[in-house]
């Protein structure tokens, strides 16, 4: 019988298990994870069960009997380290391993780790255990001290904030954060939200330290100041987990190296998924790797198919997609948005906190956008971008039918 | 047949499942899902069940009439 081992549980892992099931899949499905605890989704963690309002055991993403229904022998607690390719056996940390025909490598990205150590209250957040900690950590109090303003940094200070703390701050070296992904005088409205909120911040200051005091931590920041923190979380982005590959011919470079159908560029029967691939992206035209859960989805289906229909193989075009809670404002981003590119805003009903910003190319045909407490507008921009090599759409248009949703929703309420 | 449930509390409006099964699901201009259908016929449960699986919140349920 036909047998895939798929390495890594998180989301990108499981989902590929189950879309080989509804692909028709008939063979043994393996799923390993690092881990001793049964897969979980990782989004809440920085947002509902840091705050305590979700969970551990309801953020499951396959329970035991969902598994056993489905065929999925789960094999956790136990990391793989090695693959041997000859034998094509993935080699597991107690020494055992397991056989494949088909391997998914689906081991995620770990938290880039602090530059200035890990004394006592310094915490990363990617793990249920991580955020377990956390929440421990600021439920004894302030201060607290985020570095890094991207969206797990953002999200961390709004929720601590909604616990209860009173002396949070949040300091990234960027004078604008978020100005990569969002061109500046757009970005500039999340750093404007934070200090709205109570949040204190200091962007364009680098952090040059972090040291442990009597009876707390210090943070020295490059321009002579130093902030206090009870504790201190360091958000300063994800490295993918392909370390372990690291002598088994499976070429990698930030992350597995693979073509356009998710398939290592070395190995016909290797595949990989979710934050640790990078594949070849044929309507960019380079290799793409995302860290975005709904990427992650999208591309196990990809994959799935691919080993159930080696005849008929899948190129993953996807079109990003990626969101992020920050207090009570939604912020999505689908698309390419950001950078020097054209782009113009469209208010929402309540333009004070709902808009959506359009980018597009430099032949003006729409690209991406931005919609911020508005699901309606991010709709209208996802369809459009889905079927973008059919019907290129320009600014203007685009512009015009995202209009259109908020005078729809107008008239409505009436 | 097999039927379609949504859990409007959980909803976030995320739209992963508009994008899957534009037939199905839809969004209300709060942005809680809408079901266009409560119930789908066997042939759809792969394609329905795919969409309701890209929920990031685990909001819908496909099941067994």
């Amino acid at each position: 019988m036909a047998r895939t081992v798929i390495v890594g549980a998180s989301v990108g892992g499981v989902r590929t298990a189950q879309a080989l099931r509804a692909a028709g899949y008939d063979g043994e499905i393996v799923l390993i994870g690092d881990e001793d605890v049964p897969p979980y989704d990782k989004p809440p963690l920085s947002k509902a069960l840091l705050a305590g309002t979700t969970t551990a055991d309801r953020i499951g993403l396959l329970r035991a009997n969902a598994a056993a229904e489905a065929r999925v022998e789960l094999a956790l607690g136990n990391a793989a380290t090695g693959v041997d390719r000859e034998h094509r056996q993935v080699l597991l940390t107690d020494g055992t391993s397991q056989f494949y025909d088909d391997l998914v490598i689906a081991t995620g990205a770990r938290a880039r780790p602090s530059p200035w150590g890990t004394p006592p209250g310094v915490h990363v957040l990617r793990s249920l255990a991580d955020a377990e900690a956390l929440g421990v950590a600021l439920r004894a109090g302030g201060p607290l001290v985020v570095i890094g303003a991207g969206f797990i940094g953002a999200e961390v200070a709004a929720t601590a904030l909604g616990i209860g703390l009173d002396n949070v701050s949040v300091v990234d070296p960027v004078p604008v954060p978020l100005s990569r992904v969002l061109n500046p005088d757009v970005a500039a409205v999340f750093g404007a939200l934070h200090t709205t909120r109570g949040v204190h911040t200091r962007f364009g200051v680098g952090v040059t330290d972090v040291k442990e005091t009597g009876d707390g931590l210090e943070v020295y920041l490059d321009d002579g100041s130093v902030l206090p923190a009870a504790t201190v979380v360091v958000g300063i982005g994800a490295v993918p987990n392909d370390d372990w590959l690291a002598g088994s011919g499976i070429p990698t470079d930030d992350g597995v190296l693979c073509d356009s159908h998710c398939r290592s560029i070395e190995d016909p029967h290797i595949w990989a998924v979710g934050d640790v691939a990078r594949w070849w992206h044929p309507r960019y035209g380079r290799s793409v790797r995302l860290e975005h859960w709904t990427n992650a989805v999208e591309q196990a289906v990809c994959v799935a198919h691919n080993i159930t229909h080696p005849e008929a193989l899948r190129d993953h075009t996807p079109v990003e997609y990626v969101w992020s809670d920050q207090y009570d404002w939604k912020v999505q981003l689908v698309g390419r948005t950001g950078g020097e590119i054209a782009h113009v805003r469209v208010d929402g009903a309540d333009p004070e906190r709902s808009f959506a910003v359009l980018y597009a190319d430099e032949s003006d045909r729409f690209i991406g956008a931005l919609t911020v407490n508005w699901p309606k507008a991010l709709i209208t921009c996802r369809r459009l971008l889905n079927r973008a090599d059919a019907v290129p759409s320009s600014l203007p248009e685009v512009r015009a039918l995202v209009d259109d949703v908020r005078r729809a929703a107008r008239m409505g309420a009436r | 047949m097999v039927i379609v449930k949504a859990d409007l509390e959980a909803c976030q409006g995320y739209a992963n499942c508009v994008v899957g099964a534009d037939d199905v699901f839809d969004l209300d201009d709060d942005g809680v899902v809408v079901l266009r259908r409560t119930t789908i016929e066997d042939s759809e449960r792969t394609r329905v069940e795919e969409a309701a699986r890209s929920c990031p919140v685990s909001a819908l349920v496909i099941e067994d009439d």
